[in-house]
């Protein structure tokens, strides 16, 4: 029962440090900034262990946070294998060509607006439907390897992209545009350097949506058929067998690679569009 | 008619593409069967035999259609191989976790606006909450729910659907409520009116649009998510479960039937949830 207590005690003084910090001129520094969420993290994982171990809960329940610890610590080659497989096998190429191919479609419709008019509600439609069902089918197709995965991911992202690099390219103004053609420049030079990089923040905006798409959709298709080995596959098969601890560490694996994946394209964003107000500090 | 016409004829090349890619992957079978028979088959013969297959690996628009309108309207809705039972299913799950996510999205928010602390601290998990593939959470939600005691799939669900139905809510929720400006908020401070009245009269009514423009997303969202918490380990019921269903038996028609009946279910809702908005929209004065 003293774990539970020291955990709870442990809790109150981190947020009583927390308020301290965002009440006092810290917390406009990026020290702050970081520092007050991370508190915040760490109060829960230690409240976790508290709750866990204070009162008893089973391990098939909620394993805490030093079995889940000591679980990744052990058996990394496992992880790292299940990794490859779903996300640099399965995630990384769907997004790849899903999002490549939906700019390109993009770019390619962007002539007729007869195109425009005809696939903008049918895409911003498509975008909005549960595209996971697709999985089975997919897995029917394409087998149960890496393929598969990565062709449920192309379809999940496509759409969702395709709309969002559509509406950047009508971003230009249309003085901008006028500016561009009194400078005699042809359609690929207007499209090169003035209504692509006016795209970009629309672009980037489909990016971090289809970067968190692409693993809810390599791990789905896991569910349907797989290898032996992959982030789904361990998921599910170690649920079977109450291995809490085996999931608890794949969800660790699969949230780093998301947010992981979501900074990186971040980064990237904030490198090519620093001339958005909204990267401006 | 100026703005349905692009739209059918988009819709109709879908079609075509369709019917060629159905012949196309189809005809493996069809000259498998024939090499077997020790016939062989000219292409004129071979296209209608693509068209009909009891296991196709493309099945073309016509047989799903007659499938979906057989799971619709060609059994009493009680029945476990009616989609309209399966797609109640499905919809009620729906609804408890996208009222679970408002709820959540708008007190998380309610907290984040009036305490610094809370949008410090809360805030970046949020955002990082959406990184993490809730799929991977969803077999031990289930797991879990069960080890507690909790019979049925619906809660489990519903937590799936909240989970990625709160995060807009959330993210729209905050925007509202600090959409009043200085001016105004001073305005009621020297109407003498307390944090509970700044917020009744001038917060709450100010977030609306924001809140009902999160709502069409938030839906879409939670649909998402209760076919997700369908799939895994042994569901029965919902348009998920047809879908594991036709995946393990091999039944390529249920599943491409229970996609579709999905599809329809998320038109149905973002219509329904866009006509609220507009409603509301009205109510509260904005034109349009």
């Amino acid at each position: 029962m003293s774990v539970l207590v020291l955990a709870i005690l442990f809790w109150l003084a981190a947020w009583a440090l927390n308020v301290w910090l965002a009440g006092s001129s810290v917390a406009r520094t990026r020290l702050g900034k970081a520092l007050v969420p991370l508190i915040f993290g760490i109060t829960v994982l230690v409240l976790w262990e508290g709750l866990v171990r204070g009162l008893n809960v089973s391990f098939v329940i909620l394993p805490p946070p030093s079995a889940i610890a000591a679980k990744i610590a052990t058996s990394l080659p496992t992880l790292w294998q299940d990794a490859v497989q779903t996300i640099l096998k399965g995630a990384i190429p769907g997004f790849l060509i899903g999002c490549g191919s939906a700019v390109l479609v993009a770019i390619a419709i962007d002539r007729s607006p007869f195109l425009q008019r005809g696939l903008l509600p049918i895409g911003n439609f498509v975008a909005a439907l549960p595209i996971v069902g697709l999985a089975p089918i997919l897995v029917m197709w394409f087998g149960f390897d890496w393929q598969s995965k990565a062709a449920v991911v192309v379809v999940m992202v496509f759409f969702p992209m395709l709309v969002n690099t559509v509406a950047g390219l009508q971003a230009s103004e249309r003085m901008q545009r006028d500016l561009m053609a009194t400078w005699g420049a042809s359609y690929w030079q207007t499209l090169l350097k003035l209504r692509l990089p006016a795209a970009m923040p629309f672009l980037f905006n489909g990016l971090k949506i289809a970067s968190t798409l692409a693993l809810i959709g390599a791990i789905v298709a896991e569910f349907f058929g797989s290898p032996v080995y992959g982030v789904g596959f361990r998921i599910s098969t170690e649920v079977g067998r109450l291995g809490l601890d085996m999931v608890w560490a794949e969800i660790v694996v699969a949230a780093l690679a998301g947010s992981l994946l979501y900074g990186i394209v971040s980064l990237i964003e904030r490198w090519v569009t620093f001339w958005h107000p909204s990267q401006r500090h | 008619m100026n703005r349905a016409l692009p739209v059918l004829t988009v819709l109709l090349g879908i079609i075509v593409i369709w019917y060629a890619a159905a012949v196309w992957m189809n005809s493996t079978w069809v000259y498998d069967q024939a090499r077997r028979a020790g016939t062989t088959v000219s292409f004129a013969e071979m296209v209608p035999q693509t068209m009909n297959q009891a296991r196709p690996m493309l099945p073309p628009p016509h047989q799903v259609g007659t499938e979906l309108w057989k799971g619709l309207f060609g059994q009493a809705i009680t029945s476990k191989r009616s989609l309209v039972y399966h797609g109640f299913v499905t919809f009620k799950g729906t609804m408890m976790g996208f009222a679970l996510g408002i709820v959540a999205g708008v007190l998380l928010a309610m907290a984040i606006v009036r305490f610094r602390v809370m949008d410090m601290s809360v805030m970046p998990w949020a955002i990082i909450s959406q990184t993490i593939p809730i799929v991977a959470l969803a077999p031990m939600i289930i797991t879990l729910s069960s080890q507690l005691g909790l019979s049925g799939r619906d809660v489990p669900k519903a937590i799936i659907a909240a989970y990625l139905s709160f995060f807009p809510v959330l993210v729209s929720m905050v925007k509202g409520l600090r959409a009043p400006d200085q001016m105004q908020l001073d305005l009621l401070k020297t109407y003498g009116a307390g944090e509970g009245e700044t917020f009744l009269k001038l917060r709450l009514p100010a977030s609306m649009p924001y809140f009902f423009a999160s709502l069409k997303v938030a839906v879409a969202a939670s649909l998402v998510g209760t076919i997700v918490g369908e799939l895994p380990t042994g569901a029965i019921e919902g348009l998920g479960a047809r879908m594991l269903i036709g995946s393990q038996f091999g039944e390529p028609l249920i599943m491409w039937a229970a996609l579709f009946a999905a599809a329809i279910l998320a038109g149905l809702l973002i219509v329904v949830v866009g006509f609220v908005e507009r409603l509301a929209r009205r109510r509260m004065g904005v034109p349009g």
